[in-house]
């Protein structure tokens, strides 16, 4: 099999074949590699690419099959990590300057696990600065171009991983999620993005941008592959108090056995409207109309405070923010700036923050510490945080009413890169569906439905679940995913062109 | 401000009311830390036991020692708090380096425990309630070196070395509501609350308290008002003030100095203030501005705390006797008064003196020991009374030997000297020094009968009536015996030889 | 809602240990004027009785046992440091409390 056939199957196919011996775990790592070095110079999807460790780890998946050891399901599939989950040993930035160079001495429970399940990790990805965008410009070490025109934006902050499946880079990536950040990624380039409920998915390891919002989570380019992923990644951590102990949800049984047939699906007026791409919208109408060819009831929904989702959202990770990276000081890692012998210690962290912070971050910081501060926090936190228990009540109201809701993943499709830029609150518009969902804390996945007309770019149809009923999306997921592969006659990133 | 300039107590006190807050804090004594598994053993290598939680390192999370809660719940329900039940942590934030994620996780509006009071005995047996605001939970902070100025002061120091070993060490915070009424004995409440605390704190078992290696640590709020006004005045806030003696100096000091700034006209600023053992002063410190703000909010990494009623319930069944209780009943069975209770209170001694009764020995034998010899030692040492090298089961063998006859008084204080000196248990010390009351009639008579015919003077003397000069002789046995003899014995033994009877 | 001033922003990154320069804080004052004009549309709610949600999980009582767990080793502990000495991290003169 050629390398470019292998850059191409799944990771579902992959796995197979690796099991079954038609191809070696090294082989399919060399394949990816080489795949890194032909397109990452234009990509840019990668901060840094581990070739001995990835290739170490293949090796290993090779011996253990030849001594006939048990393989894990997503044995010997190249993976690409995110930057923001410490790997022991492999430089961790976040995105940021103030982070360069760190190499951790601990492995992230999620980059433990993926060890544990014999995936092989390609390289850390990149991302906006902490997290904290939705067009990965905001990385200190430059922008990520969407593989459907590189001139445009990936989404962000997970436009390293979301671009790495949309070039072929890899077949599976992790990111995470705070306001959107796997979703509107995976809606951009045409890939799969699932943010899992609040607690699925451990947070030790993961640099914190906002503690109560960030979740980590699987970025495929099927249904089925980011099903197997989420598998792998999902489950109780006894090193984070805020992970569920409770059985992962059986999402790759639903992936493998997608319907829509007689569930209904709540449509919620709130995310249309002003500011949304007629193409979107398109995309997104026909998508509600296949699922009820497919069987669906489609029920309208109104939850008016989903229209504050954004004000709150723009106050309490600010706030979290603020406090989670008071800890980039100078003191005990990272960059240190301006330590000539005569400054103070605080000096020393005002001058590295300064130096090692971008723009948006240092927005955000100021922004939650004046929340925050003595005198607002009634009126900005506090009100932020009745906006979360209204959200949430509107969606235990809609979730009486349907099975799981539906809405474009995005308001707009894929913009250019450094239209935005800066322009903060235009920015902050690309995250408007799928904020409500990260203050509520319930599941919820990107897939691709189409391109728009007006561009030809990516839509991507977001489906909304309950908490830990994550299997919910996987089931619709998998069922409107077949039925559009059925319509298009193939899936939507062979459109792409190539790089 | 300087000494001399201080106003002195009795008119301080005779122009105003002081009101007090105190703050302590305590580390608990878990095997863990508050909020990751690194060991919490003392004095070990810098840095050696930290991990990616207590360092703050990116990605790492806090999870709750249940040890921890389980800890404050005693301490709160022994300071007949109430105990919430819901409660969260907070951060509470601002940059230090010794704070690894420049915020300490805390507890903000929500405390574990709140609205208790713990009863406090002073020195004449007088019971004074101080109110109790709240305890919380928290976590310590790392300990740092200061490099290239004097004596280990931050004031010209070229740079700082931060060990992290203590960062995250769980901590109790116990905050009194004001403390009004005590009048001209503020400082001695101050004193009496501190101690029955960490009395408190070591019987339920939750922390040694030491205050001298700094496990129990403690701020002194203090200000001043006009006798008859209501409202408080500005207060100043001694930090670390960390002897029970330093916690009198303190308060009193503070009262000095607030008096001499009020009747000058000045207005006192409120500030926190470092309290100096040499001679019992306090200088200012940083000034307590509205710049400051922590920006506390609920913890998004914690869950809240639910102490279930049963559990609570549970824990209030096992509490142990209260401290002031059981002083109480002590000193009835030993029959001691107040004063002398409160001394034994004050010198650590009350513990290892039950401890040693529970080792056979006879209630005054036992206070004989460790509220002489062994308090005297541990003075000159300076240490307490609890970490010298003698155990209670030791000091009751000594007891026991001076019982039997063995040893008399004075062979006692060798044995237990040979003890703190190392050189083994009171029997080995017996042993290897050879330290036996010669007890042996034969050899005791011969040892006298030497002395008679080697002071042929002095026995002429006694012969004559001169009894008070047999002191000689016996002292002249007592020697050639190496102290071994019953002293008694001998005078008896030296008068019946020289045919004298004691007048 | 009132606005935010420049000087309120330099306050703030004092708080926040960010040593802005001039025009950072003409620049980010402006912006963040406009943003949190945007967000303070919170404070519709402020009045509504409805309990505050600080976190998306119902859990409480999440706890460890008091049992030791391997630490980093110093080496490790300290492989970050930008300075080291005496095994510990080493660091500009602190100012402040004695
Ligand atoms: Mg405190
Ligand atoms: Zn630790």
């Amino acid at each position: 099999m050629t390398d470019a056939h292998i850059i191409r199957l799944t990771a579902a196919e992959t796995a197979a074949k690796i099991a079954s011996g038609e191809l070696t775990a090294v082989e399919v790592t060399e394949a990816h590699l080489a795949r890194i070095d032909a397109v990452d110079e234009k990509v840019h999807a990668f901060l840094h690419v581990d070739r001995a460790g990835a290739l170490a780890q293949a090796r290993a998946v090779d011996a253990k099959r030849e001594n006939g050891e048990k393989l894990g399901p997503l044995a010997g599939v190249p993976l690409a990590l995110k930057d923001i989950f410490t790997t022991e040993g492999i430089p961790t930035t976040v995105g940021s300057k103030i982070l360069e160079g760190w190499i951790p001495p601990y492995d992230a429970t999620l980059t433990k696990k993926l060890k544990a399940a014999d995936v092989v990790i390609l390289g850390k990805t990149n991302m906006d600065e902490f997290a904290m965008g939705s067009s990965t410009e905001n990385s200190a070490y430059g922008p990520t171009g969407n593989p459907w025109d590189l001139t445009k934006i990936p989404g962000g902050s997970g436009g390293g991983s979301s671009a790495a499946l949309a070039s072929f880079e890899a077949p599976l990536a992790i990111g995470t999620d705070t306001g959107g950040s796997i979703r509107q990624p995976a809606a951009v380039t045409g890939t799969v993005g699932v943010k899992p409920t609040y607690g699925g998915v451990s947070r030790y390891g993961m640099v914190a941008f906002s503690s109560s919002l960030d979740q980590g989570g699987p970025c495929a380019r099927t249904v089925l592959d980011a099903a197997l992923l989420h598998e792998v990644i999902a489950g109780h951590d006894p090193l984070d108090s805020t992970s569920i102990d409770a059985p992962v949800p059986p999402v790759v049984e639903a992936a493998r056995n997608g319907s829509v047939a007689g569930m209904r699906v709540g449509v919620v007026k709130q995310f249309r409207g002003e500011g949304y791409q007629a193409g979107v919208l398109q995309r997104f109408d026909e998508s509600v109309e296949l699922m009820r060819g497919l069987g669906a009831e489609i029920v309208e929904l109104d939850c008016p405070s989903f229209d504050l989702g954004l004000s709150a959202y723009y106050l309490i990770a600010p706030s979290e923010c603020s406090s989670n990276l008071a800890r980039f000081d100078a003191m005990r890692y990272g960059l240190r700036v301006g330590d000539d012998g005569t400054k103070s210690a605080e000096e020393v962290t005002a001058l590295t923050r300064e130096a090692g912070f971008g723009d948006e971050v240092k927005r955000r910081i100021i922004l939650g510490t004046y929340a925050l501060s003595s005198g607002y926090y009634d009126a900005y936190y506090g009100s932020a945080q009745k906006v979360r228990t209204l959200i949430t009540q509107d969606f235990e109201k809609a979730f009486e009413k349907v099975d799981v809701i539906v809405s474009p993943t995005t308001p707009t499709t894929a913009f250019p890169i450094g239209e935005r830029a800066d322009d903060p609150m235009a920015m902050y518009l690309a995250d408007l569906c799928t904020i409500p969902t990260n203050l509520a804390g319930n599941a919820a996945m990107s897939l691709p439905c189409g391109l728009a007309p007006e561009d030809g770019m990516p839509v991507g149809l977001q489906i909304i679940a309950p908490a830990m009923k994550d299997d919910r999306l996987y089931k619709v997921g998998a069922a409107v995913e077949a039925a559009f592969v059925e319509k298009w006659g193939h899936p939507l990133l062979e459109e792409a062109p190539s790089l | 401000m300087t000494v001399t300039d201080l106003v002195s107590y009795e008119d301080a006190l005779a122009s105003y009311d002081p009101v007090m807050g105190l703050e302590v804090h305590v580390e608990l004594g878990t095997k863990t830390k508050m909020f990751c598994g690194c060991s919490t053993e003392l004095k070990q290598d810098a840095n050696s036991q930290t991990c990616p939680t207590c360092l703050g390192l990116p990605g790492s999370l806090p999870v709750v020692n249940a040890i921890g809660v389980e800890s404050a719940v005693k301490i709160g329900l022994a300071l007949n708090c109430e105990i919430a039940e819901w409660c969260r942590f907070a951060r509470k934030n601002y940059f230090y380096p010794d704070m690894p994620k420049n915020f300490q996780t805390s507890q903000y509006d929500e405390p574990i425990a709140f609205n208790g009071y713990l009863d406090v005995q002073l020195e004449d047996g007088e019971i004074f309630r101080v109110q109790i605001e709240r305890a919380h939970m928290e976590e310590d902070t790392g300990k740092s070196l200061h490099v290239g100025g004097a004596t280990g002061r931050i004031h010209g120091a070229s740079h700082s070395l931060l060990d992290y070993n203590r960062a995250g060490i769980p901590l109790i915070e116990i905050v009194t509501k004001p403390i009004e009424g005590a009048g001209t004995r503020a400082p001695e409440v101050a004193k009496a609350y501190v101690a029955e605390l960490r009395e408190l704190i070591k019987a339920l078992g939750v922390s040694e308290a030491r205050m001298e290696q700094g496990q129990m640590r403690c701020d002194v709020n203090l200000s001043l008002r006009p006798h008859g006004r209501e409202e408080f005045g500005t207060r100043s806030e001694t930090k670390n003030v960390n002897s029970l003696r330093s916690v009198e100096r303190a308060a009193r000091f503070e009262i000095q100095r607030h008096a001499a700034v009020l009747n000058s006209g000045g207005t006192i600023v409120q500030e926190t203030r470092h309290f100096h053992e040499e001679d019992g002063s306090t200088t200012a410190g940083r000034i307590k501005d509205n710049a400051e703000d922590y920006r506390y909010f609920p913890e998004p990494d914690l869950v809240p705390v639910a102490p279930a009623r049963e559990w609570v319930e549970e824990l209030r069944k096992g509490l142990p006797e209260l401290p002031r209780v059981r002083r109480n009943r002590l000193r009835e069975e030993w029959g001691v008064s107040e004063h002398d209770m409160q001394s034994m209170l004050n010198a650590g001694a009350i513990d290892p003196i039950v401890a040693t009764i529970e080792a056979g020995a006879d209630a005054a034998s036992a206070r004989k020991w460790w509220m002489g010899e062994l308090a005297r030692n541990a003075n000159e040492s300076g240490r307490d009374l609890a970490s010298l090298p003698i155990t209670p089961e030791q000091v009751a063998r000594v007891t026991a030997l001076v019982k039997e006859g063995s040893l008399n008084d004075k062979l006692a204080r060798q044995v237990i000297e040979g003890v703190l000196a190392g050189e083994g248990g009171p029997d080995d010390v017996v042993e290897k020094r050879g330290l036996k009351v010669v007890s042996d009639e034969g050899a005791l008579s011969t040892a006298v009968d030497e002395a008679i015919a080697a002071n042929a003077g002095i026995a002429d003397k006694i012969r004559s009536g001169k009894v008070a000069a047999a002191g000689a002789l016996v002292g002249a046995v007592m020697k050639a015996t190496r102290g071994q003899a019953d002293a008694a014995r001998v005078r008896e033994l030296i008068l019946e030889k020289l045919g004298v009877t004691e007048g | 809602m009132p606005g935010i001033t420049r000087e309120e922003v330099a306050h703030l990154a004092r708080l926040a240990r960010l040593e802005l320069k001039g025009e950072e804080l003409d620049h980010f004052a402006g912006q963040l004027d406009d943003i949190i004009g945007a967000v303070a549309r919170v404070s519709e709610v402020a009045d509504q009785d409805v309990p505050p949600t600080s976190h998306p999980l119902p859990l409480t009582n999440v706890m460890r046992a008091d049992e030791v767990r391997p630490s980093l080793t110093p080496e490790q502990a300290l492989s970050g440091a930008p300075a080291q000495e005496q095994q510990r991290f080493k660091v500009p003169q602190i100012l402040g409390e004695d």
